[in-house]
C-alpha cells in the first residue's frame, strides 16, 4: 500500500535563506501526525509546500502514491486562523459551506445538499447553535471548530491542520482531539502542527520533528526521545514530563518550548 | 427651478435624464466593484488605477485624433492596467512596500498624465479642447452614446461579477484554502482587478482621474456599516453609489454651474459620514452608547446593586 504522505528530499527557501532542507517525512495511512518544532521551524513552510502554496526549490511531494495536483479533491486544509479576516462579512454557515466550493467547480452555487453538510459538520465540532452568527462574533476557539467543520464538509482522506490546539480552552481542545480521533476511526491520516509537547504522546501516533531540517520521524513510540528532542529544539530545550516521552529518560518539564513556541502568535 | 420641476427634467429633459442615468451606472458599477476592493484592502489600488489613466485618456486622443469615449476609455484602461502591472512588479521586485509602490506609480503617471495635458494646451489645436475635464469630470458633457458604452462596458463587468461570485468570495475571504481547493487564484485575482479597471474606467468622465477614487472607497465603507451580509453589502454599496450619483446630478442641475462630478464625491462623502457615525451596531454613536451602558451597568454591580 503506498503511504498516505511522501515528502522526498524537499527544500524551500525565502530570498535564497533555506527555510527547509532536504526534508523526508512518510506517514502511512490511517494515522494522527504531529509536526513539532521551535518557532521559526519551517512547520507552516513544510505545510504550505506540500500544499502547493510556497513555491518548492527542490525535492517531491505524494499524496497516497500521487502528486498534490492529482489528489487535490482528497486533501482537506485547516490554515491557522489568523490567517484570515475574521471581520469579513459573513456567517459560520456560510464559511463552512466553502469547504464544498473544490467539489462544486466553478460556477455552480452552494444549495440545500451543502448547507446540509455544512450543518452536520457544525453539530460535530458543536457549534450547531451558532450557525447564523456572524464570523466577527466568535472567540479564538470557536472560530478554530467553524475551520475544522469547513475541513470536515471537504470530505478528505488527508488533513492538513496548522496549529488548530492554538489558543483553545480544554473544552475546546478535547473537542478537536475526540474529531481527530473520529476521522482516524474513519480511515483518514491528520497531519498536525502541534506546539504542546506534554500531549504529544496522548494525542499522536507518528511525530515529525522539524528544525528546517528533519531531524526524526516516525511512531511516537521510537522517535519522541529526550535525545531527539534536545537536537530539535537545541540548548533551549526541553522538559518533558517522563510519561510523556517515549522512552523514559530523566524527569524533565515542558517549560522552554512552552515559553518561545506555544506563548508565541 | 424647485423640485416638482427638477423631477420633472429627472425624468423627461433628455440632457439631465442621460446624466442622471450615466452617473447612477458609474455609481452602481464602482459601488459594486469597490465593495470587494475594500474587502480585499484594495481601495488605494481604485486611486493609483484613476491616477494613472490620465495618460492613457491623453495619449490615446494625441495618437488616434479622436475623442470618442471608446477611444478614451481603451487608452484609459490600458495605462490603468499599465499601473497596475508596475505596482505588482515593483512591491514583488524591489524592498518597497505595495502602498509605497502605490503612491509612487500614482503620482509618476498623474504627474506624466498633466505634463501631456499643459504640452497639448500650448497647442493652438481646438479639438484637445474637453481633454482636461478628465482632471475632475464634467457629467454634463455626457451624451446618450457615452451612457450607452458605460452600460454595456458596466453591465459586462457586473455580469462577469455575478458569474464569478462564490470565487471572488472566496478569494476575498481566504484566498490560500481558495488556492489548495484547485482555484487558480492569482488569475481570479487579475480578473477581478480588471473589473475594477473598468468600473473606474467608465466614470472618468463623468467624476475625473482625481475624485474617482472616492467613488470606489464610500460606497463600499458605508454599506460596510450596515450589513453583515456580502451579498447585501455589494447590492447597498451600488445602490448607495446610484443615489450620490442621481442626487449629485440633480443637486449641480438645481444649482446651475456647480460641476457635477464634485457634488456626486460630495453626495457619497455625506452618505458615508452619516453611515459610519449613525449605523446600528457598528457606527460611532452606537458604540459610544453601549460603551457608556456598560460603564454605568458596571459602576451599579460594583456598588452593589443589580445590573
Ligand atoms: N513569506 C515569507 N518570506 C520570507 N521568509 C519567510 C516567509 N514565511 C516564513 N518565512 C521564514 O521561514 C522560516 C519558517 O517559517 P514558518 O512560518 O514555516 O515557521 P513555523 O515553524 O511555522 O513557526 P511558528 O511556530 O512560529 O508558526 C522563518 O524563519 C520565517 O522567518
Ligand atoms: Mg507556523
Amino acid at each position: 500500500m503506498n503511504p498516505a504522505l511522501e515528502v522526498t528530499d524537499l527544500t524551500v527557501a525565502y530570498h535564497d535563506k533555506p527555510v527547509l532542507w532536504d526534508v523526508d517525512v512518510t506517514a502511512p495511512a490511517g494515522i494522527l501526525m504531529a509536526i513539532v518544532g521551535p518557532n521559526g521551524a519551517g512547520k507552516t513552510t513544510l505545510m504550505k509546500a506540500i500544499l502547493g502554496l510556497t513555491p518548492v526549490a527542490a525535492g517531491s511531494v505524494r499524496i497516497d502514491g500521487k502528486s498534490y495536483t492529482q489528489q487535490r479533491q482528497r486533501v482537506g486544509y485547516v490554515p491557522q486562523r489568523g490567517s484570515v479576516d475574521w471581520d469579513f462579512p459573513t456567517n459560520v454557515v456560510d464559511v463552512v459551506t466553502m469547504g464544498r466550493y473544490g467539489a462544486l467547480g466553478w460556477f455552480r452555487r452552494p444549495g440545500r445538499r451543502e448547507v446540509d453538510l455544512a450543518m452536520h459538520a457544525l453539530e460535530q465540532v458543536g457549534m450547531h447553535d451558532f450557525a447564523q452568527r456572524q464570523i466577527s462574533q466568535l472567540s479564538g476557539g470557536q472560530q478554530q471548530r467553524v475551520f475544522l467543520a469547513r475541513a470536515i464538509v471537504q470530505d478528505a482522506d488527508i488533513y492538513f491542520m496548522d496549529e488548530p490546539f492554538q489558543g483553545v480552552d480544554a473544552t475546546t481542545e478535547r473537542t478537536i482531539v475526540t474529531l481527530l480521533k473520529q476521522l482516524r476511526g474513519d480511515g483518514k491520516t491528520v497531519v498536525v502542527v502541534h506546539h504542546d509537547l506534554q500531549t504529544v504522546a496522548e494525542y499522536f501516533d507518528w511525530v515529525t520533528l522539524l528544525n528546517v531540517q528533519c531531524i526524526a520521524s516516525g511512531p511516537v513510540g521510537q522517535v519522541f526521545t529526550e535525545e531527539n528532542l534536545r537536537r530539535t529544539y537545541g540548548g533551549r530545550i526541553a522538559f518533558v514530563e517522563r510519561d510523556a516521552l517515549a522512552t523514559g529518560g530523566m524527569a524533565l518539564r515542558s517549560f522552554a518550548p512552552a515559553a518561545t513556541a506555544g506563548g508565541a502568535d | 427651478m424647485d423640485l416638482g420641476q427638477l423631477l420633472h427634467s429627472l425624468f423627461f429633459d433628455y440632457t439631465v435624464r442621460t446624466v442622471a442615468l450615466g452617473t447612477a451606472i458609474l455609481g452602481i458599477v464602482s459601488g459594486m466593484l469597490g465593495a470587494f476592493a475594500m474587502l480585499r484592502r484594495q481601495s488605494l489600488l481604485g486611486d493609483a488605477i484613476s491616477h494613472a489613466a490620465l495618460p492613457g485618456v491623453v495619449l490615446a486622443f494625441m495618437i488616434t485624433g479622436l475623442k470618442a469615449p471608446l477611444v478614451l476609455m481603451t487608452g484609459a484602461a490600458v495605462a490603468g492596467v499599465a499601473g497596475v502591472i508596475l505596482v505588482i512588479g515593483v512591491s514583488r521586485h524591489t524592498r518597497l512596500k505595495q502602498d509605497a509602490a502605490l503612491g509612487i506609480v500614482l503620482a509618476v503617471f498623474f504627474g506624466f498624465g498633466l505634463m501631456l495635458l499643459t504640452f497639448l494646451q500650448q497647442n493652438p489645436d481646438a479639438r484637445q479642447a474637453g481633454l482636461n475635464h478628465f482632471l475632475f469630470g464634467q457629467a454634463a458633457t455626457l451624451m446618450e452614446r457615452d451612457v450607452l458604452v458605460m452600460a454595456l462596458f458596466g453591465g459586462a463587468a457586473l455580469a462577469v461579477l455575478g458569474l464569478f461570485w462564490k470565487e471572488f468570495k472566496l478569494l476575498s475571504f481566504d484566498r490560500e484554502f481558495g488556492a489548495t481547493l484547485g482555484f487558480p487564484m492569482s488569475w481570479l485575482e487579475m480578473l477581478l482587478t480588471f473589473l475594477l479597471v473598468i468600473a473606474i474606467v467608465i466614470g472618468l468622465q463623468a467624476v475625473g482621474v482625481v475624485l474617482m477614487s472616492a467613488m470606489i472607497v464610500a460606497p463600499a465603507a458605508a454599506a460596510r456599516q450596515w450589513t453583515d451580509r456580502l451579498g447585501l453589502m455589494v447590492g447597498l454599496s451600488g445602490f448607495f453609489g446610484a443615489v450620490a450619483g442621481v442626487t449629485g446630478t440633480a443637486i449641480s442641475t438645481l444649482a446651475g454651474g456647480l460641476s457635477t462630478g464634485p457634488v456626486i464625491v460630495l453626495c457619497i462623502s455625506a452618505i458615508a459620514l452619516i453611515s459610519l457615525l449613525f449605523a446600528p451596531r457598528r457606527g460611532v454613536l452606537w458604540t459610544e452608547i453601549r460603551r457608556r451602558r456598560q460603564h454605568a451597568e458596571l459602576a451599579m454591580v460594583l456598588k452593589g446593586g443589580r445590573p
